[in-house]
């Protein structure tokens, strides 16, 4: 039985590599970063079950890392490929972590000990971690990591803290970046995702207004085990807010910046406001959207159980621009009111900004090296889960944004695709 | 005397938000026979798992209490690391201290702390008496049966067959392809149905397909890995299958009583103008799509996903056939998502398709009548805040699709659920969004929720996917919940027999007595046997009286 490749450890590359290996077929699961688990792992509850993201897909984790069919190769990439289906030659690095995972027991003390902090970017650059870190308590392996960029030791020769406190003596400075070589029959791309800093939308004073946020940030905001434990605050004084707005369509559909419609932000937004309104039950929250998308299995009922029971009032505007209060902080929002036809204003405490899915930022360098298309906007072209080239298949949002319900289904129908090539 | 570990978990503050954690811990370490308790942030971590198979071996525990989220999706993990630190994975006692408690008493901390302490002492008086048990291997039967020919049906089958499984594809129609046969185009490509519908079949044709026309699944029985099922019609006969997978569709909504439907020639829905845009007799200047006729609360209370991109594909059509036409689509909210279908939208603006945007009450329309041979369509202009009206030589009303009314007799027959929209109901919404909870059985396409024909066809390889890992591995290990029957005081009534819903009680002799017998591979471990007992002799393994009556006891 030959073995397949599936680069990217999200939510579609866990659950093609489970429905692989549990037919005994073996997998190598590649994903970039320390830990597999993707944006799904960052994600605090989703929507239409209002579910905690981590705790279903945490088991899901933990059963790739102890499935005896599955190969994790985390903090790796995939650098080079030849061969053709049925018999594709792949080359992966794998990433110095400066940190011997047979010996690592993942206890924390060295990142307890570390005096170097770094900006976190599991939590949306909210809070810092060290230079020696998991991403975040559910990793996968958990094993510690050096960010070589930030590590003193690697970069001045100074500190070594981390390599005198570990019990387990797993601390290696001298590990260097290796490459390994694979023989595999198939190959799924779930590469997944990044998502779009507003920054260029100055009407909305992104990254100038403290109270003005990206939805990737308030999932961290909302989290327990988020930066601020779940609990929302607002600049200046950690006050807590009593009524949100939600923007959509911050950046996508839009044919200056994303064209495409990002597809689950209306959804997203709904839940998020939903989250705040069980948190603090007298949060009211305001949806400013274009069409308010709420098209797949239950999600139409979803949005009016908001509006019903969770204070959401949806209001069809895009807001021309927003300012803030010097004093408060709080944020006053510029729209047209569609039933009497004048510009209004609404005061709230704190603006969440809709922004889309973008394609990937490793598709650009994977589709050269594995020799696949991208559609005009970057995501891997895909017809259904066959990409432009045979023996390759895509599946989650690496070919276009999508829900993790529709990941999961891409995922599984990728999985029975690439096992037809394992048997010859 | 048994060895037990209690783990009681915070996580997060799912649980810790709300309840005494330490506490509950504190209260563990007194109760009978537990020898260890520790408290985790994330039992469910990677770190939380080490900790307890290091605690296994370090203080030889023979039996595992974790006090946490909800066995249904974390049982399965718990017990795996007891079996990788050598203990029997059913020595393994799961007590439910967030969903059945933290989230349920969020603002009553000190009750909820007490009732968690209740749960952990009931938990720890059954582990006291759980058994080792062993799981059951059941082979598997690399057949399936697929029910229904449209695209889901055809590409499932095609999957299948692919990777040597003998395909039983049952059709009620007199030919394949479903509502496929009915439409002229398929967005996005707009390639015409009837392309994609013969490359399919031709593909369904290269394999070993056995394909039954004008048929029906008349009977199932059985379970994974051995399903025997019984088709009538134009074929009669008896098949044994591994798995099945339902691919029934689903139908338009037929829009009587309401928008003048039946009143009017020129007021049609959705798959009428199919038809007609078939058979090329589409004519008149003035064309006006509805959308959500009888959706999203008018007669369904969802949104049907796939009428807005199907009107905008035919109006496109028309637009493409009749230059110098008017097409109005009048909606509640384009539900165009996506990079394609949204590139889509914009094509068909940029070629002259005019959207207009009504506000999501009910209806979509005010008025519509017919004069002068004219529909006339009123209706609300919410950007220019008046009613408007149109004139349109034809008026399409965009009806959601709605479960085929055979849904109903198949979720019966198969003993699988259905949604309250009359669609199939999922295991897991969304990790586990083609399965049925009861294994072996699958979904994919409309019959799921409504689906473009991209979607169904993912779907239908997820289905194919998800049936071969049973097949392709041969057999299947089911949790050994079966009853033990004391033969000794079983009477041979037949009650439990009778009380079966899975045919899994069978009157056998044995010895020369008549005793009951289970077929454990069909046994689902519903207990219904063991309380009609009357004679005692019924004891469910994992459940046993012992068992319950223990846990009840410690309840103050």
């Amino acid at each position: 039985m030959k073995s397949v490749l599936i680069i990217g450890g999200g939510v579609a590359g866990i659950q093609a590599a489970l429905d692989l290996a549990d037919r005994g077929i073996h997998v190598y699961l590649v994903e970039k970063e320390p830990s597999i688990g993707g944006r799904m792992a960052l994600l605090d509850k989703t929507m239409s079950t209002n579910d905690c993201s981590i705790c279903i897909l945490a088991p899901k984790m933990n059963e790739c890392a102890s499935h005896p069919n599955i190969e994790i190769l985390e903090y790796s990439e995939v650098v080079g490929l030849d061969g053709s289906a049925g018999n594709f030659r792949v080359k992966v690095k794998r990433k110095a972590k400066y940190v011997d995972a047979s010996k690592c027991t993942g206890c924390g003390d060295c990142m307890e000990k570390c005096p170097t902090e770094v900006p976190n970017e599991y939590n949306s650059y909210i809070d810092k971690r060290k230079a020696i870190f998991l991403p975040f308590p559910q990793s996968v392996p958990r094993k510690a990591t050096i960010d070589k960029r930030y590590c003193l030791k690697l970069n001045k020769n100074r500190c070594g803290l981390c390599q005198k406190i570990c019990k387990a003596k797993a601390v290696d400075y001298t590990q260097e970046d290796k490459i390994v070589e694979l023989n595999v029959a198939s190959i799924i791309v779930a590469t997944g995702l990044s998502t779009y800093e507003p920054y260029d939308i100055k009407e909305y004073g992104y990254g100038k207004f403290a109270n003005v946020h990206t939805w990737i940030e308030y999932e961290r905001l909302i989290n327990a085990s988020g930066p601020t434990h779940g609990h929302l605050k607002c600049a200046p004084d950690g006050r807590r807010p009593k009524k949100i707005a939600f923007i959509q369509c911050v950046g996508s559909r839009d044919v200056k910046r994303c064209e495409w419609c990002s597809s689950v932000c209306c959804m997203v937004s709904i839940k998020s406001a939903m989250l705040a309104n069980e948190h603090y039950n007298d949060i009211e929250s305001f949806i400013f959207y274009s069409d308010l998308r709420v098209f797949s299995k239950r999600f139409y009922e979803y949005s009016k159980r908001g509006e019903k029971d969770y204070k959401i009032t949806y209001i069809h505007a895009r807001p021309g621009e927003i300012k803030e209060d010097k004093n408060t902080r709080n944020l006053i929002i510029y729209y047209e009111d569609e039933n009497e036809g004048k510009v209004k204003e609404l005061e709230v405490e704190m603006v969440i900004l809709a922004t889309p899915i973008m394609p990937s930022k490793s598709n650009l360098e994977i589709s050269k090296i594995l020799g696949i298309e991208l559609d005009d906007y970057g995501f891997i072209k895909a017809n259904g889960v066959e990409t432009t080239k045979q023996g390759i298949y895509a599946a989650g949002c690496c070919c276009a944004p999508k829900d993790i319900t529709e990941a999961v289904y891409q995922a599984s129908g990728a999985a029975c695709r690439a096992a037809e090539w394992c048997h010859a | 005397m048994p060895r037990i570990g209690v783990f009681v978990c915070d996580c997060g503050t799912n649980i810790a938000g709300f309840l005494d954690v330490p506490a509950v811990c504190e209260y563990a370490k007194i109760l009978p026979d537990v020898v260890y308790v520790k408290e985790n942030m994330y039992t469910c971590s990677n770190a939380g798992l080490q900790e307890i198979m290091n605690a296994i071996k370090e203080h030889k525990l023979d039996r595992v209490v974790v006090a946490s989220c909800t066995p249904r999706t974390h049982e399965p993990l718990f017990r795996k690391a007891c079996e990788m630190a050598g203990l029997n994975k059913f020595l393994f006692e799961f007590v439910n201290i967030r969903d059945q408690c933290s989230w349920v008493h969020q603002k009553e901390r000190e009750k909820a702390t007490e009732k968690a302490k209740d749960l952990v002492r009931m938990g720890v008086a059954k582990a006291r008496l759980l058994e080792p048990l062993e799981e059951i291997k059941i082979p598997v039967e690399r057949a399936c049966l697929i029910i229904g020919g449209g695209i889901s049906g055809l590409t499932a089958a095609a999957a299948l067959a692919k990777q040597g499984i003998e395909v039983h594809l049952v059709e009620k129609d007199e030919k394949l392809g479903g509502i496929l046969n009915d439409i002229y185009k398929v967005y996005p490509e707009d390639e015409p149905a009837s392309k994609i519908l013969d490359e399919l079949i031709n593909e369904v044709k290269k394999y070993r397909i056995n394909v039954y026309l004008s048929s029906e699944v008349e009977k199932v029985d059985g379970y994974i890995g051995n399903f025997s099922v019984k088709i009538k019609g134009k074929t009669n006969k008896e098949i044994k299958v591994g798995t099945i997978i339902v691919a029934i569709g689903a139908k338009p909504y037929q829009p009587m009583y309401m928008y003048n439907y039946q009143e009017y020639e020129n007021i049609i829905t959705q798959i009428e103008l199919e038809k007609m845009l078939k058979e090329g007799k589409i004519k008149g200047k003035d064309f006006i799509f509805i959308q959500c006729v009888g959706g999203r609360g008018e007669r369904v209370r969802y949104c049907s996903r796939i009428c807005c991109m199907n009107s905008i594909k035919n109006a496109r059509i028309i637009k493409k056939m009749i230059p110098d036409s008017n097409v109005y689509i009048v909606h509640k909210g384009l539900q165009t998502y996506g990079v394609k279908y949204e590139e889509y939208t914009r094509k068909a603006r940029e070629e002259g398709v005019r959207f207009i945007r009504v506000a999501d009450s009910i209806p979509t329309v005010s008025s519509i009548e017919g004069k002068n041979g004219k529909i006339v369509v009123g209706f609300y202009h919410p950007g220019l805040r008046r009613k408007i009206e149109l004139q349109g030589d034809l008026v399409i009303l965009s009806t959601p699709l709605v479960a085929s009314e055979d849904a109903r007799k198949i979720s019966q027959m198969l003993k699988v659920p259905l949604g309250l929209d009359g669609f199939f109901f999922e295991a897991h919404v969304k990790l586990r969004p083609v399965d049925f909870a009861t294994d072996g059985i699958y979904m994919c396409g409309s019959c799921r929720a409504p689906a473009s024909i991209e979607e169904a066809k993912i779907q239908a390889m997820a289905a194919a996917g998800r049936a071969l890992i049973p097949m392709a591995n041969g057999f299947v290990k089911v949790e050994p919940y079966t009853p033990y029957i004391d033969e000794e005081k079983c009477r041979a009534c037949g009650m439990c027999v009778e009380v079966c819903p899975y045919g899994a009680m069978r009157i056998v002799e044995k010895n020369g007595r008549r005793v009951a017998e289970n077929i454990s591979a069909a046994c689902k471990g519903c207990g219904a046997c063991s309380s009609s007992c009357i004679h005692k002799a019924i004891d469910m393994r994992h459940f046993r009286d012992g068992q319950i009556i223990a846990e009840i006891e410690v309840i103050d």
